[in-house]
């Protein structure tokens, strides 16, 4: 312990190092899903260019990708009106895709009702998952360094940016694979 | 009766108790010993299943506990017993090894343990709660789809391993940073271990297969639970996905449970031949080797289903390339042994066992690289020979191996030679009467799997020894549980460095103090406590 307190620095940081294997993990996790949806891409292609808000979800993913800036900003500064702007930024997303599940469901598509709603939902509704998880990681560290901002070591900050770029950098790869993809067929 | 005897053990579990310990020997004992529990329990199955095909039409099983019963063995001897006893050793050894006071994250590490135990609880409250999974434990899709597995089976299956999959990677995780973070002044990768070596590689395989199963599960769950159509061909979806992202994980898995077991290996040879490790330096880049191309041949498992000559051609010679870092690792091992001072110790024995029954298990799977020998004996009981050499013959030979070397610094005691002898010969008999056969039955053509077989296949005699050789194992496990019952209770004290061994381990008290050393050890090469018995000697640097 004592002989890496004083080397401060990525590699030597514990907490960090196993953060980055756990979103190495977490990569693998979803490469797998994003392969199974690009296995079945032929076979949902006509009900995803009829069914998905292409447009509406850009702006929303676009409310995600600025998320990273801020969240890195926050942890920077350790600044936690950056921060509340990241989780509102996270939550605004996830309402985008309430409202994207919403219309899908009205229009009658399902998990189990084809391939591309098995696929489609899968994906998206891991990642959306991941998002929430962050955002409770967010106010978690909102929380605690509003009580005790002291205790909260730059490690939770840095830590916990490192999830949510991951979580923003996995988007980045669902919306090119899936909302991209189906535009330029 | 282990349980309490090693909980009473000075030092051990003195700070918190067993539900609150967060102490790395602590939690590594108690992997250990549901390694163990779980190994009782899935021998037992393994016993119900050889009664049943000892003579042909048997009937003391009906169909549908045999599939459940072959199905449960398989999912408990590899997530519920090899993977937890090498954890345990990892995590009991690994920071002693490196010098270290504990491992980076003492609290997640209880974690590990819990969720591992917890998935383990979930697939056997399948038994009571609607029937357990009977899909073999690869579960190939679409068997596992709605349609044909109505009961809650598979469902348990899904969370039980998706459970218990987390503790492996949070463990992996946690063991992975402790390496390569905790390691004592002095201790440069360079100088580490060989078992810390192979564990580092093997928590760096759980953190990259372990995902790829778990994205299968839940695929699976999708299409149990919310009617979706991954795996199921008549809605479209493709059954092979299934297998490619099973065995995507599942062949990692087999270096996984046996890399650990080459680190011990080569940490026993060398003390018992009074040498160093031969071409250290290969054996741990052989180790890298093996890791890197585990993640290239899982294929060499879907031979049969037809994915093409080119296909077939690639990983059949994958297949065949991670042959060749394993034979280094033997040949390392064997020249260790060249000409050294070798002393028979139950250790020794086990791992001069290990080598002989690992060689063989190794060379039955070049021979299923070769695609025409694959799809003349895919999905007959030659496979499960081979399995059985590598994973019994391989990994739990070394297991035992690790056992009678660690057991000493863990409790303070030896465990007897005698018993030990009859404990090894009875298993190396055993798993070869066992074990061997099933080669004859495959080759024979008789399929995995099967209920009963008629009489009059030439089947008879070869699953009759099979039978014999299950018992005989039994025996030598009991012949082990009464070795530990005694030494627990009044064998040989073992002091620090009942081996005259190399590693750091050896330089601290048998049991270990919590703090694990009372002072932070410095190193210089290899061979630490080597240098520090023969400062005269000491290895170069």
């Amino acid at each position: 312990m004592s002989a890496q307190a004083d080397a401060i620095g990525f590699t030597r940081d514990r907490n960090l190092v196993g953060i980055a294997l756990f979103i190495g993990s977490e990569s693998l996790f979803f490469l797998a899903v994003v392969i199974a949806f690009v296995v079945f891409r032929e076979q949902g292609l006509a009900t995803a260019k009829a069914q998905l808000d292409v447009g509406r979800t850009a702006l929303f993913s676009l409310l995600l990708f600025a998320s990273s800036g801020t969240m890195g900003l926050a942890a920077a500064r350790r600044s936690r009106l950056w921060l509340g702007l990241t989780a509102l930024l996270g939550a605004a997303f996830l309402a985008g895709q309430g409202l994207e599940y919403a219309r899908l469901l009205g229009a009658g598509l399902r998990p189990g009702s084809e391939l591309f709603g098995t696929t489609f939902f899968t994906l998206t509704g891991l990642h959306a998952v991941h998002v929430l998880v962050g955002l409770v990681l967010l106010a978690t560290l909102f929380a605690a360094s509003s009580a005790r901002p002291r205790r909260v070591g730059q490690t939770a900050w840095e830590g916990i940016a490192m999830y949510w770029h991951f979580v923003d950098a996995v988007w980045v790869v669902v919306f090119s694979v899936v909302y991209i993809g189906t535009v330029l067929g | 009766m282990t349980a309490t005897a090693l909980v009473r053990r000075p030092g051990a579990f003195a700070t918190a108790g067993v539900l609150r310990t967060v102490d790395h020997k602590d939690i590594g004992i108690m992997y250990v010993l549901l390694g163990i529990a779980f190994l009782a329990i899935g021998g037992l199955e393994a016993l119900l299943l050889r009664v049943q095909l000892a003579t042909p039409g048997e009937q003391v099983l009906d169909p549908s506990t045999y599939d459940q019963l072959f199905t449960m063995h398989g999912i408990t001897m590899i997530f519920l017993v090899a993977i937890p006893m090498l954890i345990g050793f990892a995590n009991y050894v690994v920071p002693l090894q490196i010098g270290a006071e504990d491992v980076a994250f003492p609290r997640l590490n209880a974690l590990s343990f819990w969720l591992t135990l917890f998935g383990g609880v979930l697939l056997y409250l399948s038994f009571v709660a609607g029937g357990a999974p009977d899909a073999g434990w690869f579960a190939y899709a679409p068997l596992t789809e709605p349609a044909h597995a109505v009961g809650t089976g598979m469902d348990w299956y899904i969370f039980g391993l998706a459970v218990s999959g987390a503790g492996s990677i949070i463990g992996a995780i946690n063991l992975a940073v402790t390496i390569l973070l905790m390691r004592c002044p002095g201790m440069v990768m360079g100088r580490a271990p060989m078992f810390t070596w192979m564990v580092l590689i093997t928590s760096i395989l759980i953190i990259g297969a372990y995902p790829m199963l778990t994205s299968a599960l839940v695929m699976l769950l999708v299409d149990r639970q919310l009617g979706g159509r991954f795996f199921d061909p008549a809605g479209g979806g493709n059954a092979t996905l299934w297998q490619h992202l099973f065995w995507s994980f599942g062949h990692p898995e087999v270096y996984i449970v046996v890399l650990p077991a080459f680190g011990m290996i080569s940490e026993i040879v060398p003390v018992f031949s009074g040498k160093p490790l031969f071409g250290y330096r290969f054996v741990a880049a052989s180790g890298i080797a093996i890791g890197f191309l585990s993640f290239g041949v899982w294929a060499h498992h879907m031979f049969a289903v037809g994915l093409g000559d080119a296909e077939n051609a690639f990983f059949s010679g994958t297949s065949m390339l991670i042959a060749v870092p394993t034979g280094v690792k033997i040949f390392n091992w064997l020249a260790t042994m060249w000409r050294g001072r070798i002393r028979l110790a139950m250790p020794m024995v086990f791992a001069i066992g290990f080598i002989a029954t690992f060689v063989i298990g190794g060379l039955t799977g070049v021979s299923l690289a070769v695609v025409p020998i694959d799809l003349y004996t895919t999905d007959s009981y030659y496979v499960v020979g081979h399995l059985h050499y590598v994973l019994f013959g391989g990994t739990m030979m070394a297991v035992f191996a690790g056992l009678y070397y660690w057991f000493p610094k863990v409790t303070g005691r030896l465990l007897g030679h005698g018993l030990g002898l009859v404990h090894f010969w009875f298993t190396l008999i055993g798993l070869t009467l066992a074990f061997l056969p099933m080669h004859l039955l495959g080759i024979e053509g008789m399929p995995r799997r099967v209920w009963t077989y008629p009489p009059g296949m030439g089947w008879d005699w070869p699953n009759l020894v099979s039978t014999i050789g299950s018992f005989l194992i039994a025996a030598g496990a009991i012949a082990l549980a009464a070795n530990v019952w005694r030494s627990l209770r009044a064998g040989e004290r073992a002091g620090d460095d009942p081996w005259d061994a190399f590693t750091l381990e050896w330089s601290t008290p048998s049991p270990p103090p919590s703090q694990n050393f009372d002072t932070i050890p410095r190193v210089r090469g290899p061979r630490p406590l080597w240098d520090r018995k023969n400062p005269d000697r000491m290895d170069p640097q």
